[in-house]
């Protein structure tokens, strides 16, 4: 699971109201290099929740962020090589993402997280 | 249809680990499903700017769909309830990132951030209820109302499923119209019982010129309906919008109302036709003369 995904995910537990960031735990994470395409880039960044991606980047060791961004910044192509490192190329192999209200664990395995809600969560 | 797998047993059963495997190596559905998802991004009409999108693959299975969405570029997130499914996406080194998710418990992403979905011969699983918890209804208004939700507005997504039967479709795009979308059906290759596929295609947001429908396949490869009043063969079914208040949907019946006639005036430019401008007076209602 790439920070992208990450960035959009909520959970979605009957009664939660604001799921949103998911706490990232991080066990294993690996690194793949992707094409930087500065258009996907500028499309994208409108959507991004600045805060809860600097948080995950962080989680996986990856400092590099600025506490705040603005659209100008999209200017900069030192801010979007990180931007594109930190949204793409980071992935988190095994670890978990934490319901922010309820606490409930969702598992990542394989780079998969496990979002299957038991019953009484729907 | 001989038989329907959706018969058989729930979806995260079907797609065992041995079905998994043996879905994705067979050339003839990878092929099927490759040439379903081109039509389905076709029918997502996306801006044609080249940049690419963050997209949505429900039911994403092994990754076929998913593919033809890399190799247009786009970014996606798959999900699917079948974990030997998402196994051998993950053998086959899919470009998406994946969830196992169930949609009918509702998709589990933020508002309005998703630039458009598509669904490739998943959906109509939704239909089954094979659990005592499985209630269809439910199980499809929770999914059309959380993909609403998650779309930007305007988006659209494009489901290509296959329905049990008539009432099955209707149920479904009821309930997708219900949740706030506007579209419909297109059939592609009506004529053919083996070729014939089913696309719903939703649009998110108030209802515009966007949200027209577009326009089916048909054997011969031209497009197979041509306008509303066409013959009964027509198999663009349009399914008005349920926000438009009942007294207006009443007018178009009789009088088709100023909206059709500045869409019908628009498509008249658009073709070249010189068109007079539109007006407080386009459409307005006359008074009875005596
Ligand atoms: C015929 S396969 C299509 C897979 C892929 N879209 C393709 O084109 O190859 C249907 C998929 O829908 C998935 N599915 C069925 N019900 C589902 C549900 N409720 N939530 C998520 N996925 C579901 C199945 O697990 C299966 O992988």
């Amino acid at each position: 699971m790439r920070l992208l995904t990450h960035n959009m995910l909520s959970s979605n537990i009957k009664g939660v109201t604001n799921g949103f960031p998911l706490r990232l735990q991080v066990e294993k994470s690996v690194e793949k290099e992707v094409d930087l395409n500065p258009d996907f880039l500028k499309n994208i960044f409108p959507k991004i929740e600045w805060k809860a991606l600097v948080d995950a980047s962080h989680a996986l060791g990856y400092p590099e962020l600025p506490d705040d961004a603005e659209p100008s910044m999209l200017d900069s192509h030192d801010f979007l090589k990180k931007f594109h490192h930190a949204l793409l190329e980071l992935h988190v192999e095994e670890g978990a993402l934490i319901c922010p209200e309820t606490g409930r664990n969702f598992p990542i395995n394989k780079g998969i997280p496990n979002m299957l809600l038991h019953e009484d969560e729907v | 249809m001989p038989s329907r797998p959706e018969l058989t047993a729930p979806p995260e059963f079907f797609y065992n680990e041995e079905e998994a495997r043996k879905y994705t190596t067979s050339s003839r559905i990878i092929e099927i499903q490759g040439k379903l998802t081109e039509r389905a991004l076709e029918l997502l009409a996306l801006p044609d700017d080249g940049v690419p999108r963050l997209l949505l693959d429900i039911g994403c299975g092994s990754g076929l769909s998913g593919e033809t969405l890399s190799e247009k570029e786009h970014h996606w997130i798959g999900l699917d309830i079948s974990k030997s499914m998402l196994d051998v996406a993950l053998e086959r080194e899919v470009d998406g990132d994946l969830l196992l998710a169930d949609m009918g418990q509702g998709l589990t992403l933020r508002p309005g951030v998703i630039d458009g979905a598509i669904s490739i011969s998943a959906v109509q699983w939704l239909c089954n209820a094979d659990k005592s918890s499985n209630e269809p209804r439910l199980r499809l208004k929770a999914f059309f109302g959380s993909l609403y939700r998650c779309l930007t507005r305007g988006a659209r997504a494009v489901l290509q499923l296959y329905p049990e039967n008539e009432a099955q479709l209707e149920m479904i795009t009821a309930s997708a119209m219900r949740s706030g979308f506007a579209g419909g059906v297109v059939v592609d290759f009506p004529h053919s019982t083996r070729a014939k596929k089913y696309f719903l295609v939703l649009t998110c947001g108030p209802p515009s010129l966007s949200s027209a429908l577009p326009k089916a396949k048909s054997e011969d490869g031209e497009s197979c309906s041509d306008d509303s009043d066409s013959d009964e063969e027509n198999k663009t079914v349009s399914i008005s919008d349920r926000r438009r208040p009942r007294k207006k949907q009443k007018v178009n019946k009789k009088g088709k109302g100023r909206e059709w006639v500045v869409k019908k005036k628009e498509q008249m430019r658009k073709k070249g036709h010189s068109v007079p401008p539109d007006t407080k007076y386009t459409a307005r209602k006359r008074k009875a003369h005596f």
